[in-house]
This record gives structure tokens, C-alpha cells and sequence, in this order.
């Protein structure tokens, strides 16, 4: 059977996210709860969380989560990393046996700051030698993924339902100030551990419900810039066009928003003059990044996370707030479970974007 | 009265345990409910269930005469292909409620989602109504095939419109009533705004009275002519788009 | 004796039962194909003189005329074929390059037949195109690498002018000289209504069609017709014309007896001279002057138009593209070497070039790996013959399509393949007043509206289908294509997987 990279697999699915906009942490068992209450959408084939704000001690060196099939490319891997990377602590991730949870991948986790000598060498800055050496990884390193690139971050995923792989990894010993999670209900697949959502890189996550129907033009669009889709899914392309527009084109996020979930030609016929000029050239200079067909996303990053539906609302979410709390869940229950009594919930429009994102100056 | 706590049940589990409970006792209340879905599927008429808690998908899925009165929020689909019944919402409802709805009476206090009503339809003397106390998310009545759709618009802020875009698209049959004037590039070509009649009104006036009640409000103060009442062009749009091969 | 040995291709048979001898099909032949004898009062067909234009056969109030292949054989041989037979005959005969009109007709594979398209089951939803709404409105024209915003959010990149189509089909280029001038006409008012665009070609811009302006692409060849400032600003872009796919490496050559009073003012050449198009433009030998000539007329529009550059899809094409967009071109226009055209030798018509779908995926893939491919538009041409056609252009990864033969076939022609005759009986590829006026603008525009229009409905459902409600979602979307029939490499090539993968 072919594994995520090499075919393409279908997939539905639930997603739950939960941020304190003050920057307050707080442990894991709230978010694999609320994921766990809607285990009708997820099939036991996927799960994962992301999670920001967990390695205050190493907050300024990349935090590389990977996994390997087997010591052999674990050693090949280590040496590649010894190579471009100052490797300050390296060690596997404690994890505890649950039922339910089989085939564990070796999963290891490296604090590491790049080679100063060698980002220089490329004229690039650190950011950028950090994601070309994961995509080197991934690409070349067969048997060996990483899956969380970020910093003052981790992703912990694999494959079972997702609140069997919260405890796999003991979230409630995690705190961070945002969690974001995802229950895959995938069509078929091989059971690859890499294949889990959320998909990362660098300190962007994102996880995902749906199936984009935009994912070749998509995938070929940000191919042009170096990205390399490896996994072809719809989570990494998604996360690569973040990337590419925000971080590479430096484009400020609430453009971003209105590049994938664009506004509609006939709409934009109803905006200003000013306002047209703008959104007609972001619909033709990036069109090819628009996202299509169903899905509701949250894309976290250190700042803070964004939720986000598409344009026709063809996937589920919901929103509440409850004092510096913000949650996004494909199901209203999945908040309440946590959070019985929210100040507000309500049900954003079609790609009307939910950005929620830590005060200022409260960035852990 | 049965009372039934839903606390951390499965949704299996849950029904089974409605379905036995409606052999004997016809008013029930589910309490603690968050989530579960497929509530009051099928149920017969003359059984009353009141339910505690955020109702799952799928709520009264294929209803065949039951009512049923949530207090608390529902998610998607409630009513999916309900036949015949009523529903009360004390909340809001959120995508595709009353999708392909056949018969029955939907009351929701406050807001819906997007799709409401689509692809309603009538037959014979059955018709479905949907009241929504508050505004509607795009594609209200999408495919309306028969049927009414009804939308207040109480306690609206002031930049909130009582509908999306992309209303009564596709319709092909029914009435949509809106409260106030709408912006015509929000409904699709197949639907036209016609004047209220006196069976209109009439109609109006008795559906704000059930909801009044229905939600203990005072509602007096609406003015059934400031509705504005939407119908299909015609029963066969289509018609012309094709040319035989 | 120098005996004529060509044979007719068609018979024209009458049904004497039907026929009332009302001699509209006398009026009606351009050909002479129909004579009446008052002597024997009998109606007599020259068989030699048929093209099969059908217009007798259309025309005839009681359908009493049948035009079927002319039942003459050979010795069987699959070499020596009649068609090969006569064309000896012809040459021998008059020591002439054997000249054929619109496409190749040679059996070469139509590969848009070779690729399946893809639906929505389950995992996603299809999307109902007529009642949630589907975009096919497309940009034409260059894009920046990237759009650059100030501290306050507000855009601060300027984009080059950009050519809006509600959708993503024009009408290619057609010179007047080559078409009538009502053609143009319809095709003018078709594209206004339609919000898209049609090409003049090279033969100038009547005077009358000026006010279609908004909807008119003008193109400027080597033989420069009827080329000056105000015909480069009367459009919204410019077209350089290299080359055609039905004959690249070819000029063009528009006969005197073609150059009536008209065409002259609108060519701006004497009127009954030849219009001769010499083979390459004679200020570009290498691509750097491409360059040059991209930015005169640049200067000349004062960068407010944009500067199309159409080619031939010959087999270095990908290369060639990719030195079209570094030489500044806003779009590139590629035609395959099915595409129609008004006169061509039949050889290089049916021998050179290649299909369009590989000039296609190669140039869209090439463009994507140097990292062009986003700058410039992609729009193709050469056989698109109906919406699904379309679908899988863009695809494979154009922005949009050209149609001349189809628009032509919308507007009566019956593709009796014999333009160059210039007494086309549809009022189409001819000068001759009687005959154009055949084609009344008034009405066969709408023709064209109706085409296009049922054309982006199927659009619309294919692309619904897929669950896509925005074209921009589908171009270069290879996922959405599967490939049967075909080898590995056709399939490596096309950048596409085969049924069941």
C-alpha cells in the first residue's frame, strides 16, 4: 500500500483549537478532551495535536520533532543534522503505551540552532536554511520525517483515534498557551505516522477538514518557490502557502486570508474603487493560491491562530470566547465539553477568518 | 415524565435508550445532552421530548410527528428530511436545518446557519414551515422546492443583515418572508419579490403569534405588511438551458 | 492531347421527384457547381466545381439535394490512396504548391480525447453550478513575482494592464482580407456582449469596428496591414503574431483580386495589390529583438496595453515560451498544428508543428520550473473544438483559449476547407459583396453568444463537478486529468496519470 507522499488519500475529519490571548499556558487534557468528543468524525487512522509555548527553556532554538523508521537512518539523519546544526539537546519523546496505539515510529526531538557559517554562506537567514534542511530531510532521508520544525513548539501526532494519541504522548504534562488538534478520518492509508495532521514547518501548524479540490494547482503554484510537497496532502500545501505569502512575500496575514479565500469577482464589483484595484490584483497575481472546495482550517503560529473556512462554507465550524480564552471546533459540543458556559458562540461566514491572536506584548 | 441524563453517553446508546423509553412514557426529557447526534430520528407522533444541552447533527432526522423543543443550541442538520412534526429551538441552529424537509413546523428563537431550508419541499397537503427569530447565513432557501421560510430578524446589531447571499437560489417553489427590504443582488435570478396578499398576512400574523408564544415574547410591535415576501419565477427554470444531442 | 485527369471529389445528386426547379441553388453556388438548361428546362451539376459547402443542400426549400463522396475507386492500395493519386495530378498539371485552408487532415492523434476528466464523490462535494456560484472570469496580462503592501496594509505594487474575460475563451486571430468584414463584425459584437475578446489579425482594424475597442485585440504581423498608433491603442492588447500553427515558418500572402476598396483603407495598400506577409517579421532574427519590439510598442501605448506574442507550437516550443517571457511578453499565445487557417501549403499544413496539449504541458511545466510561469499568461489555440476541450487546456495549465475555426463553424462555415478560393458561399472567408452579405452581423452574433455561453454552462458543470467554483482552481490542476490510451512517455510528457492511478 502507498503511503502519504506517494498517492494522494481523501480525508475527513474534525478539528478543535483553543488559545489563551494573554499568553496563560495550560496543559494538554483540555483540548484531547474536546477532540475527543467528536470521535464519530475521526476513523482511528490519524491524530495529532500542535502545540505553542511548551519549550520556554529552549524558546530561541528550533525544536526538530522526527521520526524514524529505523536506527540505521536515524544515524544518517543525525549525521546531516550535526552537519548544518548546533545541536544543544537531543533525546527521544516520552511517550506512554496505550491500547490502540501500535507501530510507533522511534520518535525523536533535537533542540538546534543552524550553523551560523552555513546560513551565511547562502545569503539566507536562519528561518529559511532551517525549512530547506527539513525539506531535505523529508525528501531525501527516506524513513526518517520530521514533523515539527518550529520553535518554542512541538507537534505530537500518529496514527489512532486522537485522543488515544494525547495520551500516547502525555499532553497533560505539556503546557502551552495554544493547542490546536485534528481526529483524521482518512479514506485509506497505510497507517504512516508521518501522514497524521497537524503538518508543520518552521512555527507554522495547520490543521485541516476537508478535501481541497484547488490541491494540484495549488501544489504546483508554491512548487515554483522552492516548496517541495512531499506528502500530498492538503494540510501541507495549505501550511506552504502561509508560508510563501507571509513569511517569504511578507504579505501582512489578513492579505493572506483574502489571497486563499478570495473575495468573489462580483463582490469586489461592490467594493471602492481603491478597494478593487487591490483585491483584483491579489486575485491575479495570486490566483492560483486560492484554496477551493470544502474545508475549515486553523493555522496556528506563534502569534496566535486563525480559523478559517471556505468561501461557500462546505465544512462545519464554530467559535466561542469565554474571558481570554478563544476556541474553534468543527462541532459547537466540542467547545461546550470544555467550556459549558462561553461568553459568545457563533458561526463565522464563509471564509470570514477568525483570527485570534495573543495580546501584544504577551508573546511567550 | 422520563428524565434521561445524556452525561458522556454515546449517541447509540442514547437513542436505544429513547426508543425503549417511548414504548411507555411519552413525554421525555434528555438532559446533559452535548453533541449526540441523530436525536428523534423517526420518532412517531405523540412523543414529546424536551432536550437539555447542545443538540448533535442529524437531530430529528427523518421525524415522522414527534415534538421536540431544545433548550440549548443545534448543530447541522437538524430536521434533515423530516416528514411531519414540530421543533422548537430556544438558540440558534446552525447549517442546512430542514434540509429536503417534507412536512412539519421548525421554530428557532434565534440565529441559523448557512443552506436553511434547502431543497424544501411540499407535497399534497403537506408543507413545511421554517421560522427564524433572528437573521439567516447564505443560500437560505437554496433549491426551495415548496414550503415556507420565514425570518424575523429580531435583535439584529446594526450592520447584521437578516440574510447572506445567495438567497433563494435555485428555487423552484414556496415563499420566503423576510422582515424589511433586502438588497436584490442577494437572491438568485430564480426568485422575484411579489407583494403580500391577505392570506399572506394572515399567515404571517399566525406564525409570529406560534413563535411569540413559543419563545414568551412580545411581538406586537411587527407590522405584518413590513415583510417582504419572495417567490420562484417559475416551477421549471431550467427549462431552456438545454438543447437535445 | 493534354488530358485533364482530376476527378471530383463530391457528387451532387438531385431528387428530380423533390426538386421544383425554383434554381436557388444556381443563385446560391459561388462555385457554378449548379446551371439550368431552359432549352431542356433540366437543372445540370458540374460535379468538379462541388467543395461541399453544403449551402446548395441548406438553402434547397424542398431538401431535394444530397452531396455524397464521389463514387470513383482505385486498385486497393494503402499507399496509393485516390487522395494521394490526385494531388500528383494536380501538381503535374499545373506545377503549383498544392494550398489547402483551415486544418490538418491528416490522422494524427487529437489527444484532448486521450484525457479523462475527474468528479467529486463523497470526500468533497461537487458544487451546483447553477444555483452556488462559479467564477470563470480570468486575467490576462503579466503579474508581478509579488505583491508588496506598506506598513499600513495598503497595496503598494502597481500591475501591469491586464486584459479582463468573464470567460476564459477569445476568438483568435482572423485578418479582414481573410474573413468578411461582417465576420468581424459578429465577432466584434459577440465578444462586447460576452465580455471577452476577439483578434483583428493582421490585415488592420476597420474604421466601423473601432467602438468595439474594449472587446479587440489587435494584432500586428510582419507584413504590418493597416499598423499605426491609433490601431495599437484601439484595443486592449496587442498581439505580435511569429507564427500560426497551420503553417509555422510560413508567411501569408492575401490575393489582389481580395483587396477591394475596403480592405484597402482598412490595410492601408493599394487597392487589388497582393498583401504579402513575409515569413518572420524582418526586425526580429533572435529573441533579443522580440524585445525590442515588444517594448516599441510599449512605448508607443505608454505601457497601458498589453503585449501578447503568439507562436507556433514547433517541437523547441518550451524553450521559446520561456524566451518570450523573459523578453517582457504579458502573455504568450501558443497554436498547435491542428489549428485552422485561411490559406497554407498542404504539406507544411499537415507536417509541421506539433499538438498543441504537448506544446502545453511542456511550456506550463518549463515556465514552472524557471519559475515564470506566474508572470505570464498562457492562452492556446489549434483545435479547441468544444467545452471539454477547455476544460482540459486549462488543466494542463493555460489561462485560457483561442477559437477561430469553431467561432467560424458557429457562424455557417460547413469546413469545406476552401477559404482560399475567397467564394466561400457562407459569407465567411470572401470579399465578394453578394456573398457577404450572406452573413447577416444582426443575427449570427447571437449564434456566437449562444455558443459561448453553452459553453461556459458545461464549463461551469465540469468544474462543479470537480468541485471547484473558481477557474483559477482548476488551471494547471494535472490532478483533475487522467490519461488512457497513451504510453508512459505521452503520459510523462502531458505530466498526467493514467485511468485507475
Amino acid at each position: 500500500m502507498l503511503k502519504e507522499g506517494e498517492i494522494r488519500i481523501p480525508s475527513g475529519c474534525a478539528i478543535s483549537g483553543i488559545i489563551d490571548i494573554k499568553g496563560d499556558r495550560f496543559s494538554g487534557q483540555e483540548i484531547v478532551k474536546s477532540i475527543a468528543l467528536m470521535h464519530e468524525r475521526s476513523n482511528g487512522l490519524g491524530g495529532g495535536f500542535a502545540a505553542y509555548g511548551i519549550y520556554p527553556q529552549y524558546k530561541d532554538l528550533y525544536a526538530l520533532h522526527i521520526f524514524y523508521d529505523n536506527l540505521e537512518i536515524k544515524m544518517k539523519t543525525e549525521g546531516f543534522l550535526s552537519e548544518h546544526f548546533d545541536i544543544e539537546s537531543a533525546g527521544n519523546i516520552p511517550t506512554t503505551p496505550v491500547p490502540g496505539v501500535i507501530n510507533k515510529p522511534l520518535i525523536w526531538r533535537y533542540f538546534v540552532h543552524p550553523r551560523t557559517y552555513m546560513v551565511k554562506e547562502d545569503f539566507i537567514d536562519e528561518a529559511e536554511f532551517t525549512s530547506r534542511c527539513v525539506i531535505r530531510i523529508n525528501k531525501d532521508y527516506n524513513g526518517a520525517y520530521v514533523f515539527s520544525s518550529g520553535k518554542n513548539m512541538g507537534t505530537f501526532k500518529g496514527v489512532g483515534y486522537p485522543e488515544d494519541i494525547g495520551k500516547f504522548f502525555m499532553l497533560e504534562t505539556y503546557d502551552a498557551y495554544m493547542w490546536t488538534a485534528h481526529g483524521r478520518f482518512p479514506t485509506n492509508t497505510p497507517g504512516w505516522w508521518g501522514g497524521a495532521h497537524p503538518f508543520t514547518m518552521l512555527n507554522w501548524s495547520v490543521v485541516h477538514n476537508g478535501e481541497i479540490s484547488s490541491y494540484d494547482a495549488n501544489r504546483r503554484f508554491v512548487e515554483m518557490f522552492g516548496y517541495n510537497c512531499t506528502l500530498q496532502t492538503d494540510t501541507e500545501v495549505i501550511t506552504y502557502l502561509f508560508d510563501l505569502l507571509v513569511r517569504k512575500h511578507e504579505m501582512p496575514i489578513e492579505k493572506a486570508i483574502k489571497v486563499v479565500v478570495a473575495p468573489f469577482w462580483d463582490d469586489i464589483d461592490r467594493e471602492s474603487k481603491e478597494m478593487q484595484r487591490e483585491l483584483k490584483a491579489m486575485r491575479a497575481v495570486y490566483s492560483s493560491a486560492l484554496i477551493n472546495g470544502p474545508f475549515s482550517i486553523i493555522l496556528g503560529y506563534e502569534k496566535g491562530m486563525i480559523a478559517l473556512n471556505d468561501r461557500i462554507k462546505l465544512r462545519p465550524l464554530v467559535v466561542a470566547r469565554k474571558d481570554s480564552r478563544m476556541y474553534v471546533a468543527s462541532e459547537e459540543s466540542a467547545i461546550r465539553i470544555i467550556c459549558s458556559s462561553p461568553d459568545k458562540v457563533w458561526s463565522p461566514k464563509g471564509g470570514e477568518p477568525i483570527i485570534a491572536l495573543l495580546e501584544e506584548g504577551t508573546q511567550k | 415524565m422520563k428524565i434521561i441524563d445524556a452525561s458522556n453517553m454515546y449517541y447509540r446508546d442514547l437513542n436505544t435508550m429513547i426508543d425503549i423509553e417511548t414504548l411507555n412514557e411519552k413525554n421525555i426529557t434528555v438532559k446533559n445532552v452535548c453533541g449526540q447526534r441523530y436525536i428523534g430520528r423517526g420518532l412517531s407522533s405523540g412523543v414529546k421530548i424536551k432536550v437539555f444541552g447542545i443538540a448533535g447533527n442529524d437531530m430529528a432526522s427523518y421525524m415522522n410527528g414527534a415534538e421536540l423543543e431544545i433548550f440549548g443550541n443545534a448543530q447541522d442538520a437538524l430536521g434533515n428530511t423530516m416528514n411531519s412534526g414540530k421543533i422548537v429551538v430556544h438558540g440558534n441552529a446552525g447549517d442546512t436545518l430542514g434540509y429536503a424537509m417534507r412536512g412539519g413546523q421548525i421554530y428557532v428563537e434565534g440565529n441559523v446557519g448557512y443552506r436553511v431550508g434547502i431543497h424544501m419541499k411540499e407535497y399534497k397537503e403537506m408543507k413545511p414551515i421554517i421560522v427564524v427569530g433572528g437573521k439567516a447565513g447564505d443560500f437560505l432557501g437554496e433549491y426551495m422546492a415548496g414550503g415556507a421560510i420565514l425570518v424575523l430578524g429580531l435583535n439584529l446589531d446594526e450592520n447584521e443583515d437578516i440574510i447572506g447571499k445567495f438567497c433563494a437560489t435555485g428555487m423552484h417553489g414556496g415563499v420566503i418572508y423576510l422582515r424589511g427590504k433586502q438588497d436584490l443582488y442577494k437572491f438568485g435570478k430564480e426568485a422575484v419579490k411579489v407583494e403580500l396578499e391577505d392570506s399572506d398576512t394572515s399567515f404571517l400574523k399566525k406564525h409570529i403569534d406560534v413563535y411569540a408564544k413559543g419563545f414568551d415574547k412580545d411581538l406586537t410591535h411587527i407590522d405584518v405588511n413590513s415583510f417582504s415576501k419572495y417567490l420562484a419565477i417559475n416551477k421549471n427554470p431550467y427549462s431552456n438551458m438545454y438543447c437535445l444531442y | 492531347m493534354n488530358l485533364n485527369f482530376n476527378f471530383p471529389d463530391f457528387e451532387v445528386i438531385r431528387d428530380e421527384k423533390k426538386c421544383n426547379k425554383c434554381k436557388l441553388c444556381v443563385l446560391e453556388c459561388s462555385n457554378k457547381v449548379h446551371s439550368y438548361d431552359d432549352k431542356k428546362n433540366v437543372l445540370n451539376v458540374d460535379n468538379l466545381k462541388c467543395v461541399n459547402c453544403h449551402r446548395c443542400v441548406v438553402i434547397c426549400p424542398l431538401k431535394a439535394l444530397i452531396i455524397k463522396k464521389y463514387p470513383l475507386e482505385f486498385k486497393k492500395s494503402a499507399n496509393w490512396t485516390p487522395l494521394a493519386i490526385k494531388e500528383i495530378y494536380k501538381q503535374s498539371q499545373t506545377g503549383g504548391v498544392l494550398l489547402s485552408s483551415m486544418t490538418n487532415s491528416n490522422n494524427f492523434p487529437i489527444y484532448w480525447d486521450k484525457m479523462l476528466l475527474n468528479a467529486s464523490q463523497v470526500t468533497n462535494p461537487s458544487i451546483d453550478p447553477l444555483r452556488e456560484p462559479m467564477e470563470t472570469k480570468v486575467m490576462i496580462g503579466r503579474k508581478p513575482k509579488k505583491l508588496e503592501f506598506n506598513s499600513k496594509g495598503k497595496l503598494v505594487t502597481e500591475i501591469p494592464p491586464q486584459v479582463e474575460l468573464n470567460i476564459p475563451i477569445m476568438f483568435s486571430a482572423m485578418s479582414y482580407g481573410a474573413i468578411s468584414k461582417n465576420t468581424h463584425e459578429a465577432l466584434a459584437r459577440a465578444s462586447s456582449e460576452l465580455g471577452i475578446c476577439y483578434n483583428t489579425g493582421e490585415g488592420g482594424l476597420n474604421r466601423d469596428l473601432y467602438k468595439y475597442g474594449k472587446n479587440t485585440i489587435v494584432q500586428v504581423a510582419s507584413g504590418r496591414f493597416g499598423v499605426h498608433k491609433g490601431y495599437l491603442n484601439a484595443g486592449v492588447a496587442i498581439e505580435i503574431k511569429i507564427g500560426q500553427g497551420a503553417k509555422p515558418g510560413i508567411g501569408g500572402h492575401l490575393p489582389g483580386k481580395k483587396v477591394g476598396e475596403d480592405v484597402s483603407s482598412t490595410r492601408m495598400i493599394p487597392v487589388g495589390s497582393d498583401a504579402i506577409s513575409p515569413a518572420p517579421h524582418h526586425d526580429i532574427y533572435s529573441i533579443e529583438d522580440l524585445r525590442q519590439l515588444i517594448f516599441s510598442l510599449k512605448e508607443v501605448t505608454d505601457y497601458k496595453k498589453p503585449v501578447f506574442v503568439k507562436i507556433a507550437a514547433v517541437h523547441n516550443v518550451p524553450a521559446i515560451a520561456s524566451g518570450i517571457v523573459r523578453a517582457g511578453a504579458d502573455a504568450i499565445v501558443v497554436d498547435g498544428f491542428r489549428g485552422g487557417t485561411g490559406a497554407a501549403p498542404t504539406r507544411v499544413r499537415d507536417n509541421v508543428g506539433i499538438p498543441i496539449e504537448f506544446a502545453l504541458a511542456t511550456i506550463d511545466q518549463r515556465l514552472r520550473e524557471e519559475g515564470l510561469r506566474n508572470q505570464a499568461s498562457l492562452l492556446v489555440s489549434g483545435t479547441i473544438r468544444n467545452s471539454a476541450d477547455i476544460v482540459k487546456a486549462i488543466a494542463l495549465g493555460a489561462d485560457a483559449v483561442c477559437i477561430g475555426s469553431a467561432a467560424l463553424v458557429a457562424l455557417g462555415c460547413h469546413m469545406c476547407q476552401s477559404c482560399t478560393t475567397g467564394k466561400c458561399n457562407w459569407g465567411i472567408a470572401t470579399q465578394e459583396p453578394e456573398l457577404v452579405k450572406r452573413l447577416n452581423p444582426d443575427i449570427m452574433y447571437k449564434r456566437l453568444v449562444n455558443l459561448i455561453l453553452a459553453w461556459n454552462y458545461e464549463i461551469q458543470e465540469m468544474l462543479g463537478g470537480m468541485g471547484i467554483n473558481a477557474i483559477d482552481s482548476l488551471r494547471g490542476n494535472r490532478l483533475m486529468l487522467r490519461g488512457i490510451d497513451l504510453n508512459e512517455k505521452e503520459l510523462e510528457i502531458l505530466g498526467i496519470n493514467y485511468v485507475g492511478q
